[in-house]
C-alpha cells in the first residue's frame, strides 16, 4: 500500500508537469488553430536560459529563474508569435505546423551547438526531504511539484473565467470575427495566449529539469508525451489537458511498477489509440464542427 | 605572348616543385580516426574518449610522432546510433585509417567492429560488454576490462564487505547493460546472494520513480546499479528523492566524474568498481588528470583515460613491430604486456589476451563530498 501511495504521488507529480506542457498545445490550438510541434523544446529551452544566467552571467538561482522566465516569455511567447505565427497565420494549417517542426529542430540544434550535447546539472529548486506518512515515504519535492503545477493551472482557469481579459481571450478563441465586432483587441488576446503558454512551459521546465537534467534532446520525449496527453484529455479543453497529463503520469508509473518496465514507453501510445477509437474528441474534449 | 609563356612555365615549375612536398606531407601522417559518440545518449562517454585521445595525440606528435609520422585524427560522430557508427567506420577505413579509435557504446561496437574485421583494421574500443571479445574478431582490442572481468570483482565486496543476502539490480537495456546484468546474475547465484529485484530501464530514460520504488519495496539490502552516465545520475537523484538508504554499488560509471557533476549531493555514498580512475593514487594517473584538467578545464572520467591509453597503445605496438602494418599490429597485441616502466603512456601495466580482452589493476571507489575517492585496489586478473 505504501508503495502504491508513493508511486501514485510520483505519477501525479510528473503528470502535473506533463499537464503544464499539454495545456500549451490547447492554448495554441485555440489561439492559432495549429499544433505547435516545438512545444517539447519550449519546455527544454528555459532550463538553459537559467543555466546561462547562473554560469555565464553569475546570477543567483532566484534571479536566474526570473531571468529564465522572462527570456522564455520573450523568445517563446513574443518572438514566436511575431516572427513565425503572425506572418503565417493567414495560411493556417500545414505551413504553420511545418514551421513549428522546423522551429523544434532549430531550437534543439541551437542548444546543442551553444551548450553541448551532454546533459547538464540543473540546481534543485525544491527541498529534497522525505516524509513518512502512514508507512509510506513521501517526497516533499513530489508534493510541491504537484501543488505548484495545480496552483498554476487553477490560477490560469480563474484568470480565463473570472477576468475580463480572460473572457476576451476565450471569446477570441471561440470566434475571432465576432470578438472583433464586440470591440475586443483580438491580436492582443492572441499575444496573451502565447505569453501564457511560454510562462507555463518555463514553469514545467524549472520543475522537471532538476530530475531529468537539462539536455538539448529533452523536448523530444516531453513534447510527444504532452501531445498525447492533450489528445487523450481533449485537445480543445484545458481541463482535458490536465486530465490527460495526470493520467499518463500515473499510468506510466503504475505500469512500470506493477506490470512491465520494458513496455512503459508504449503505454501512452496504446492509450492514445484506445481513446481515439472510443472517444475521438478526448476524455473531456468537445466536438468541433468544421465545414469542408 | 612571351610573358604568358614565362608565367605558364613558372606555374608548371612551381607545381612540379610542390608535388614532392605534398607527397612528403601526406607521408608524414598516419590516420587514426576517432569514431565516437559525440552527440546522443553517449555524448558524455564519447567526448571524454575523444578528448583523452587528442591529449595523447598532441603529446606524441610533439615528440615526433610514430616512427617519424605525425598522427592525424579525424572525428566521426556516431550520434550514439549503431548503424551510423557502422557507416562511419567504413568511411574512416575508406579514407585510409591505420587503426580506429572507438566506439565507446557496446551496442555500436558490436555492429561496427565487423567492418574493421572485414577490412583488417585494428580497432581500439572503449566498450565493456563481454560479447565484444567473444566473437573471434582478431582486430578488436579493449582499453578497459569488460563487465565479465569487472563485475566479478564486486562479488567479494557484496559478500564480505557488505555481507548482504538479498540484492537488487537495475540495468540499462542495451548491449552494455545486458552484458553486465547477465554476468551479475551468474555471479550472485554462485555467491548465494538472492536477487530480489531485477529492474531493466531504457537508454535515455528520464523517470526512475518506479524503478527506485520497486527496489525499495523489494527488501534488498544493497543495489547493483549498471546504467550509463546520465541515467545513473537520474537514478541517484530519484533514489535520494525517495529516501532509498541502502548501499548503491556500480561498475565503472556510478562514481564517474560526470555522474557526480550531474547528480550533485545525491551521488555521495555511491560505490563502484572502476578499471580506471583519475582519483587513483598512482603518479602516472595523477599526472594525466592534471594535464587533462589544464587542457580542457574540467575533470574527466575513465573514458578520457581509455582514449589516452588507446592512442599510446597504437604508438607503442607500431614501434614494436617497426612498421605501419595493420595485420602485424593486431597479431602483436594478442598476448602482449606493455610495462608502464617502459611505456609510460599506458599509465598502468596493461596486458591483452588472445581475444583482445584486457587485464590491469583496478580500483574500488566511493563518492565522498562530491569527489570520487579510491577506497581499495583490486589486483589485475
Amino acid at each position: 500500500m505504501s508503495q502504491f501511495a508513493q508511486v501514485l504521488l510520483s505519477g501525479l507529480s510528473t503528470g502535473s508537469i506533463y499537464a503544464l506542457a499539454a495545456i500549451g498545445f490547447t492554448l495554441i490550438w485555440q489561439a492559432a488553430q495549429t499544433v505547435n510541434f516545438a512545444q517539447g523544446e519550449f519546455v527544454m529551452l528555459p532550463a538553459f536560459f537559467v543555466l546561462v544566467a547562473i554560469n555565464f552571467l553569475g546570477m543567483p538561482l532566484w534571479l536566474a529563474l526570473l531571468f529564465g522566465l522572462l527570456m522564455a516569455v520573450l523568445v517563446l511567447g513574443l518572438l514566436f508569435k511575431k516572427l513565425i505565427v503572425e506572418p503565417m497565420l493567414p495560411k493556417t494549417g500545414l505551413p504553420l505546423i511545418i514551421a513549428t517542426m522546423a522551429l523544434s529542430i532549430l531550437l534543439k540544434e541551437s542548444v546543442k551547438e551553444f551548450y553541448g550535447a551532454e546533459a547538464q546539472p540543473f540546481p534543485d529548486i525544491l527541498p529534497q526531504q522525505t516524509m513518512n506518512l502512514a508507512g509510506a515515504v513521501i517526497s516533499v519535492q513530489d508534493i510541491l511539484n504537484l501543488v505548484i503545477s495545480i496552483t498554476a493551472v487553477v490560477a490560469l482557469t480563474l484568470f480565463l473565467n473570472r477576468t475580463i481579459t480572460g473572457r476576451s481571450m476565450q471569446a477570441t478563441a471561440q470566434n475571432p470575427a465576432v470578438a472583433t465586432i464586440l470591440g475586443i483587441d483580438t491580436k492582443r488576446m492572441v499575444l496573451y495566449t502565447f505569453l501564457i503558454n511560454a510562462g507555463l512551459a518555463a514553469l514545467a521546465s524549472f520543475l522537471i529539469s532538476p530530475l531529468y537534467l537539462a539536455k538539448f534532446s529533452n523536448g523530444e520525449t516531453l513534447g510527444v508525451v504532452a501531445f498525447i496527453a492533450a489528445i487523450v484529455g481533449g485537445f480543445n479543453q484545458i481541463r482535458g489537458a490536465i486530465a490527460g497529463g495526470l493520467l499518463i503520469g500515473v499510468l506510466d508509473n503504475l505500469t512500470a511498477t506493477y506490470i512491465t518496465a520494458e513496455y512503459r514507453a508504449a503505454l501512452p501510445l496504446v492509450l492514445l489509440i484506445l481513446i481515439i477509437l472510443w472517444r475521438p474528441q478526448g476524455l473531456l474534449g468537445t466536438d468541433e464542427g468544421r465545414q469542408v | 605572348m612571351k610573358r604568358r609563356m614565362i608565367a605558364k612555365a613558372l606555374a608548371a615549375a612551381t607545381l612540379l616543385g610542390m608535388a614532392p612536398v605534398g607527397a612528403a606531407l601526406a607521408q608524414e601522417t598516419v590516420k587514426v580516426p576517432c569514431v565516437c559518440e559525440l552527440s546522443g545518449a553517449g555524448a558524455v562517454s564519447g567526448s571524454n574518449y575523444r578528448d583523452g585521445a587528442k591529449l595523447a595525440l598532441e603529446e606524441i606528435n610533439g615528440a615526433g610522432g610514430i616512427l617519424g609520422r605525425k598522427i592525424e585524427m579525424s572525428e566521426y560522430d556516431t550520434q550514439t546510433d549503431p548503424q551510423t557508427s557502422r557507416a562511419l567506420v567504413q568511411k574512416a577505413i575508406d579514407e585510409g585509417a591505420y587503426a580506429i579509435m572507438g566506439t565507446v557504446y557496446s551496442g555500436s561496437t558490436i555492429v561496427n567492429m565487423l567492418v574493421s574485421k572485414q577490412n583488417g583494421v585494428p580497432q581500439i574500443t572503449g566498450s565493456e560488454a563481454p560479447n565484444i571479445t567473444q566473437q573471434g574478431n582478431p582486430y578488436i582490442f579493449r582499453t578497459s576490462s569488460s563487465a565479465a572481468k569487472g563485475v566479478p570483482s564486486l562479488t567479494a565486496y557484496f559478500k564480505e564487505q557488505l555481507a548482504v543476502k538479498k540484492i537488487a539490480v537495475t540495468w540499462v537495456n542495451n548491449e552494455f547493460g545486458k552484458g553486465g546484468h547477465d554476468v551479475f546474475i551468474k555471479e550472485m547465484a554462485a555467491a548465494g546472494i538472492d536477487v530480489v529485484s531485477d529492474v531493466p530501464s531504457e537508454q535515455g530514460q528520464a523517470d526512475f520513480a518506479a524503478d527506485v520504488s520497486k527496489i525499495r519495496e523489494s527488501g534488498a539490502e544493497a543495489a547493483f546499479v549498471y546504467l550509463n552516465e546520465e541515467e545513473s545520475a537520474r537514478f541517484l537523484k530519484e533514489a535520494r528523492k525517495q529516501g532509498l538508504d541502502i548501499p548503491l554499488v556500480g561498475e565503472v560509471t556510478l562514481t564517474g566524474q560526470k555522474v557526480i557533476d550531474l547528480a550533485g549531493a545525491a551521488a555521495n555514498g555511491a560505490y563502484a568498481h572502476v578499471g580506471l580512475t583519475t582519483g587513483a593514487n598512482v603518479a602516472s594517473i595523477k599526472e594525466f588528470a592534471g594535464k587533462f584538467q589544464s587542457k580542457y578545464g574540467r575533470d574527466t572520467d575513465h573514458n578520457g583515460i581509455k582514449g589516452y591509453i588507446g592512442i599510446y597503445a597504437i604508438k607503442y605496438v607500431t614501434e614494436l613491430i617497426g612498421s605501419f602494418d595493420r595485420e602485424a599490429m593486431a597479431k602483436k597485441m594478442h598476448g602482449l604486456t606493455l610495462d608502464v616502466a617502459k611505456h609510460p603512456g599506458m599509465l598502468l601495466t596493461t596486458s591483452w589476451d588472445d581475444t583482445g580482452e584486457m587485464a590491469r589493476e583496478s580500483f574500488m571507489t566511493e563518492v565522498q563530498n562530491g569527489k570520487q575517492v579510491v577506497i581499495g585496489t583490486v589486483p589485475a586478473k
